[in-house]
Parts: structure tokens; sequence; C-alpha cells
């Protein structure tokens, strides 16, 4: 600087004691060093000390609060999985969700009516599955309705959900009406509701699915699922044999209306699911979370084609190469992998999901745990055995 | 979100039509400030003296209802808050939250060089971007300036990131950032019980400060006194629990930010900080693994639910790496488009005889994974327009079919680039294979379910002895 910094320095401290903070706009420094010190360490602690002379308040002033509360025109519909002996089923503990009528957890306003529920996930034949997750099932992966009886008993699944993946043509191609002797062996293995999926193969599913239907005459199952390209048969089954339908839609809020616009054709809103599609964490979690979350505020505000519950089937966090890798610069995949389709859960959960379809044991009771919790109930804390610490 | 018109706005511009902006006209930029695609500071013009009116109250129009907060200076700060929605839908979320690790005075050296040092280091390549850590949080456990004093010197010696200064005795707090005013941390936290002297310092030494109280009404109280005091840089901490305080937490974070967005409560109108490191001073005997759960729970939520600064233990990835994806992923600009041109991609000097040809889908998230697994190969990739969705969810949905298969191959002309006839298909799209066949007439051999095997399965399988698809083909 030149002859004038003194006064540029004057100037400044000037500004300073004005406003207390000071802008350089449009300044060309050319110099080889530049140090700005302010011989004034003296004026500038006389500034501070001024500042602090304004004398704070003597004591903390009072402030009013009310809770941001809001009135909600629409709610979600109740639907119940799984009948009793009083209405023409056998299971023992049929369960309700949906009801709400605010936000996910905004407990300030209303504590959920039905917490969200975990269905434990089976297949008939196990695909590869990861070294975390067959720890928890041993040999009871080759056996359904013993891998559905650890869940319920063991683990506290609250519902059991049974794929029966093999009866794709491209896989075993397992007939119609053996899958459906499975399912019977299901309903007597465990007393809890059940969901029945198909292979996703659409001709095959057309003819399993109602088969399923039948066999299940009065469980209320649900059945899983309907999209738009094959929807008919399946609602149609359930509307005979009074039971649910599973409405998949692929992240895509206008495709599950018009879904449910056509399955109400057959059937209420208190027999229908929605599973909008839930990608796994790291895989376009962020686009699956946000049309939850816009399904569940469109049923608030008051459209009727989008309220019935939401599913999420988190069990295919396990897709996510983050979770099932072996890589120790990552930590012990016995850790990270059930984190891994724990934290994806916990996401949908804030976003309004209200069934959980899950694969992990250890994941899925911390999920059952912080729901009751985030409900006000006090669940008991039973993951310290589950997270599979030291497995 | 507060809607603003571009006719409030386009009176304040120097309305020149400069172009410096960007948008030919000033109408032009009003309209893109308005949609918050464009800020204030790439008008230059408005910086000259004679629009200083005009940009003090563009500034105030366009104020988030969430304030911005610095923590640190110059190349080593990060900015927290900021926020203009409830719903990332709405617009997007604003300033990712800041993570930082905790470290404290009672710990060995040797801990806590470790745990800086990780923090330091971590990275997770993740779709073309690299995951890090923010920030260093020193805490006071022994409630001394000696032993603060000892950990803040040599945290700050082993770091750039900037700092968190913790200790609810403010005599502790002044000697440590004595040490580090220069590089402007939170001090954290001012309570009911210590907010004089916590303004006092924040004022004194011009950094922002974090606030912590579990009664909102309070943090309100303790707001407004502070802002009195002329202190404005505010984090606000309503506190976190687990178990039986989960409820609590959740509902005050929510609270607190639809209070600050939706009715513009200016004394909640603040970035929010959660600690779940203080459950280990709860849960300790618990045991390390299951502590570091239940923390990596109560962090997910709350990048979930609004937290601007987590304060978290560890860096250790198991607990840490879903949290940085997550804030990734809820973060994420959600008009950033989910899908990728459909068509063929070739990579590196493919031979015509024996290179491999691979098929995914076209949602972004898969073909970026795939990339990055394929790139350093001599290959070529068919992209099938799937609607931008995943190859399971896509198959699922009919919406990966062998027609479109069909239409990739015919419209990308990969028949003339390769002399064989086998594709090879997703693991996950394995029930498409019959079909594929009969629908292009190319054999197709099912590949990895997972595209970090591509590299591994192209030496052993493709190239092996005991495989050599295709070249007889039609």
């Amino acid at each position: 600087m030149g002859d004038g910094d003194g006064e540029l320095v004057r100037v400044l401290l000037e500004l300073l004691s004005a406003s207390g903070e000071v802008e350089l706009q449009d300044i060309a420094i050319a110099a080889e060093e530049l140090t700005l010190s302010f011989e004034g360490k003296a004026a500038l602690s006389r500034l501070l000390a001024e500042e602090l002379a304004f004398a704070p308040p003597e004591a903390l002033l009072e402030a009013e609060y009310h809770a941001p509360t809001r009135t909600y025109p629409g709610s979600i519909v109740e639907v119940t999985l799984g009948a009793g002996r009083a209405d023409g089923g056998t299971r023992a503990r049929p369960v309700t969700i949906g009801g709400e009528r605010a936000p996910a957890f905004h407990t300030f306003q209303e504590i959920p009516l039905h917490p969200p529920i975990i269905a434990g996930s089976i297949f008939d034949t196990a695909p590869p599955l990861p070294l975390p997750v067959r720890a928890f099932f041993g040999d009871a992966l080759n056996d359904p309705c013993e891998w559905a009886r650890l869940w319920v008993k063991k683990y506290g699944a609250d519902l059991v959900d049974l794929d029966l993946t093999s009866t794709d043509p491209y896989i075993k191609d397992t007939p119609v009406a053996d899958a459906a002797r499975l399912v019977e062996d299901l309903l007597q293995a465990v007393d809890v509701p059940i969901i029945i999926g198909g292979s996703g193969n659409p001709q095959k599913d057309a003819r399993l699915l109602p088969k399923v239907a039948e066999v299940c005459e009065g469980e209320r199952v649900l059945l899983s699922s309907a999209n738009l390209d094959m929807w008919r048969p399946v609602a149609e089954a359930a509307k005979r044999h009074g039971h649910l339908v599973l409405a998949w839609s692929p992240i895509d809020i206008n495709q599950a209306k018009e879904l449910n616009r056509n399955l109400s054709e057959f059937i209420p809103a208190s027999q229908i699911i929605m599973d909008p599609t839930s990608a796994a964490l790291g895989y376009g979690l962020e686009y699956a979370y946000s049309v939850i979350e816009r399904i569940r505020l469109a049923a608030l505000m008051g459209d009727r084609e989008l309220q019935s519950p939401q599913a999420a089937g988190t069990a295919n966090s396990w897709g996510a190469r983050e979770a099932w890798k072996t890589d120790p610069t990552l930590g012990p995949r016995e850790l990270r992998g059930p984190m891994w389709e724990l934290t994806g859960s916990l996401a949908y959960l804030l976003a309004g999901v209200d069934l959980f379809i899950m694969l992990h044991p250890g994941a899925s009771s911390t999920v059952k745990d912080i729901v009751g919790w985030l409900s006000g109930g006090s669940a008991p804390p039973t993951f310290r055995e589950l997270i599979g610490v030291g497995k | 979100m507060k809607q603003i018109g571009p006719m409030k706005v386009y009176p304040l511009l120097p309305k020149t039509n400069c172009g410096i902006c960007g948008p030919r006209t000033c109408m032009g930029f009003a309209v893109q400030l308005c949609e918050r695609s464009a800020s204030l500071g790439e008008c230059t013009p408005l910086l000259e003296g004679k629009y200083r009116e005009n940009l003090v109250r563009l500034r105030e129009i366009f104020a988030p209802p969430v304030r911005e907060v610095v923590i640190g200076t110059g190349d080593h700060k990060v900015t927290v808050g900021g926020a203009l929605v409830l719903m990332r839908h709405e617009l997007r979320y604003t300033n990712p939250p800041a993570i930082a690790v905790v470290v404290d005075d009672s710990m060995p050296a040797e801990t806590v060089m470790k745990r800086v040092q990780e923090t330091n280091y971590f990275h997770y390549k993740y779709i073309g971007k690299i995951l890090t850590l923010d920030a260093i949080a020193i805490r006071s456990a022994d409630d001394t300036p000696e032993k603060f004093t000892k950990l803040v010197d040599m945290v700050a010696r082993s770091t750039q990131l900037p700092l968190v200064l913790w200790a609810h005795n403010p005599a502790v707090i002044e000697e440590g950032v004595k040490l580090v005013q220069a590089r402007r941390p939170l001090l954290y936290p001012a309570t009911r019980e210590n907010w004089r002297q916590m303004g006092e310092l924040a004022l004194r030494y011009r950094c922002p400060l974090g606030v912590y109280d579990h009664e909102i009404r309070m943090l309100r109280s303790i707001v407004k006194t502070l802002r009195v005091m002329g202190v404005d840089d505010l984090v606000l901490d309503p506190g976190c629990g687990f178990r039986g305080d989960l409820q609590e937490t959740v509902s005050a974070l929510t609270q607190i930010r639809i209070a600050a967005i939706r009715e513009e409560d200016e004394l909640l109108g603040y970035p929010l900080a959660g600690a779940p490191a203080t459950l280990w001073e709860k849960l300790y005997d618990e045991g390390k693994d299951v502590v570091r759960w239940k923390e990596a729970c109560l962090a997910a939520m709350m990048v979930v639910r609004y937290v601007d600064l987590l304060m978290v233990s560890s860096a250790s990835k198991w607990s840490t790496l879903p949290l940085v994806v997550l804030r990734n992923n809820i973060y994420n600009d959600p008009r950033r488009p989910v899908s990728v041109d459909p068509g063929l991609r070739t990579f590196g000097e493919p031979d015509p005889k024996e290179a491999p040809v691979f098929l995914t889908s076209n949602f972004a998230l898969t073909y970026y994974t795939v990339l990055s697994d394929i790139e350093k190969l001599d290959c070529h990739l068919l992209v099938v327009d799937t609607e931008g969705m995943s190859v399971d969810s896509a198959v699922a949905g009919r919406k990966f079919t062998a027609a479109k298969v069909a239409e990739v191959i015919a419209s990308s002309g990969i028949a003339d680039k390769v002399a064989h006839r086998t594709l090879i298909i997703p693991g996950l799209a394995a029930r498409l294979k019959g079909d594929i066949e009969d629908a292009t007439g190319w054999d197709v051999v099912v590949g990895p379910r997972d595209s970090s095997a591509i590299p591994g399965y192209v030496k052993a399988k493709w190239y092996g002895q005991d495989h050599t698809p295709g070249w007889t083909s039609r």
C-alpha cells in the first residue's frame, strides 16, 4: 500500500464503528505481501467494548410457542391384513394399518393409530442371499415353512411374505398346483397374516394368484402384486375370495392413481395396499422417497385415489453392492449390510410407509423397536442380540 | 415455499439487459431468481454503489426462511441451513447437512488422532462424486481449560476441517477459541444457564453459536435474547435421545422446521443441530457396536428430518457410509433427470471379432454404476430405453422387454460393429433370455447380477477357455 494507508485504516475503522462490518468492493490491491494491521488493536477492542457496553438483557426474554399443527381434510384408509376365526379365517393375530390423519410421525399432531408393521421375506426357492442374512436362518432357507416360523417365533415378524419365484417359467416353472399346496402348508405353519407374491411373470401370475386366492379363501391374504399390465385377474380373485391386493407401480404417482382407479371397479380402498416401489439406498431412494411422501400428502389433502396405505419392499436393499460386498475397507458386512437395509427403511418410515417387507432380522427388529418408540409405546430393545455382533 | 413474483423483483434490477448473468434480459434473470435457479451474486452490476439500496432490498426478498450459517473460513468452511422448502419435491433441499466427528479430552491422544485422520481421509466414490465428512467437533469431557486447550491445539494442527468447540463451561470454551479464533469455529452450546457468557464469546470472537434446549419455547426465548445482544449466526439443537426420547426428538426437529418455513417464525429460522454422539453418555454399557448402531439410526432419521449439522462419534465406514449416501440421496436436486439417452456406448478399442456386448437400463444411477465398472474394458454397452427404471424394476414392470432390446439393437447398428452375435444381459434380467433370443436372433448369455463382477466375468468366462460364445453364429 502507498502513503495513503493511514487514511485507509482510519476510514475502515470509522466504517467499522458505524456498522460493525466492512465489505470491500471493486478494490484492486497490488502488493507483494499485504499486511493489514490495525494500529489499532486498541481501536478495535474499544469498538468491541462499545458493542458489549450495549448491555445484554438481565434475564432471558420470554417467548411463547405453539406447535404448528394443521388440519388435513383427508386420511389414510384402514386396511386389515388377515382374518381371525370370527371373520372366517384362521389367523390368530390379524393386524390393521392406516388410519393416519397427519404426515408420518408428526406426533405433535397425532400419535399414529396403527403403527407400521413388518413382514419377514421368504421364498419358495431361496435366491442367492448374502451370508449375513443366511446366518440367521441356516437350513431353514431350504424349507419355507420353517423359515416362516423362525421369522414369527424368533424374530418377531408381524406377518410373512412368501414369494413364489420358482413358478417363473424361466426359473423352475413350478406348477400352480404345487405352489398352492405350499401356500396351504404355510397357513398351517404360522398363524400370522400372510402375503403371497407371484414370480413377476405376467402370464403365470395371472393363473397363479387366483389359485392362491382360492386356497386361502377367508384368510384375507395380501396378493402380490397387481400392476397396470396385469391387474384384472388379481382384482377379480381378491373380490371373489375376500383378499387384499398389493398395487405395484414403478415410482410414478400417476400410474399408482390409474391402477387404484382400475382396482376400485372390483374392490374398495380398504382392500388395497399400494407399493409405489422402494429403491435401495444409493440406487434411486430419493425418487421413491419423494413419490411416497407425495402420495401420503395427496391422500391427506383429500385425493381419494391415493388413500390406501403404502408398502415398501426394503428387502431389495441387499441388491446394493455396498450391502453385501466383502470389502474390509468398508467395515464388516455383518453390520454394514443390515445397516444398509435399515437406513433405507427408516427413510421410508418417515416418508409414510405402513408395511415393510424385510430380509434381515436385525434390521427388521430395529425398525420394529423404533416404530414402537416413535409411536409412544415402550418397545422391548431386542436388537442387542440381533444385529449380528460377533456373527 | 414463499412464492415471489418476477414483477416484484424486476424493478429492483439494473434493467440494462447487459447479459452478464446469463439470460439476455433482466426480466429473464428475474424469472430465474424467482425459480431459485439463479442467485443474486450472478448480477455483478448490482454491486455498484448506485444499486446499494436495491441490493439490500433484493437480499431481504430472497432471504431463505432458514438462515445460512458458515462454520470455518476461506477454503475450509462449511455452509449449513438455508432451507427453502419442507419437502424436497417442492424445489430441492439446500446445503446438505454437515457431518462432524466428535473427539473429547478424555480420549487417549492416539484415539483422537486416529479419529481425526479417519475423518480427514474419509471418502467414497459414488456415481461420479466423492462423498466426504465435513468437520471435527472438539468436546470438553474433563471441564478444565488445560485439557481442552491441549486437545484443541492437537486437533487444529492435524486437520484443516472446520471445527466445533463443545463445552458447557464458557471459561473452557474461551481458552479454546483463543487458539482457533481465526478458523471461525462453532461455539456450542449456549444454554438457558450460560447464554450470556456464550453470547458474549460469540460476539467477542465473531463465531457462530450453537444453542441447546430440550424445550422449543425455551429455545425461542434464548434465541430472542441472543438476537437482542446482536448474536445472529445461530444453530439450534433441541436435544436428542433414543428409546422413549426418540418420539420427542423427531417431533421437535419437525416442529421447528415447519414453524420456520410454513409459519415464518424468525426465532426458529436457523439451521438445526443434532448430536447422536451424546448417546454414548447414556448407553455405553451396551457395547461399542450396539451404541454405534443406534447412533447410526438416529443420525439417519435426523438427515431425513431436517438436521443441518450432525455430530457423530465415529467415521467408521459401516455406520457412516449409509449415512453419507442417504444424505446425498435426500439432498439431490429432484429436477435432475432420472434417465440417460438410450443407445450404444463404446469403451476402449473393442476388437470387432470378440469384444463383449453388454446390456443395461437407461436409469441414470444404473447406467453410471455400470459405466464405472466397465469403462476400463474394451467393450460395447447397449442402453435400453426402460423409461428411467432400474433393471430389476423394469423387468418386473415390463419396461425392460425383448422388444425394447430388439429396438436398440436395430437403431444402434451394433451388428455392423461386432462379427459375433452374442449379448451379455444383466443377471437381474435372466428371465428375459429366451424372449430376447427369439426377438433378436442373437444368442444370449446371462451375466453377473451386479456389474462390479463384470471385469472378473469377462476374464474368467468370456475370454476363458471353457466359454467361447458366439463366434459361429448366424
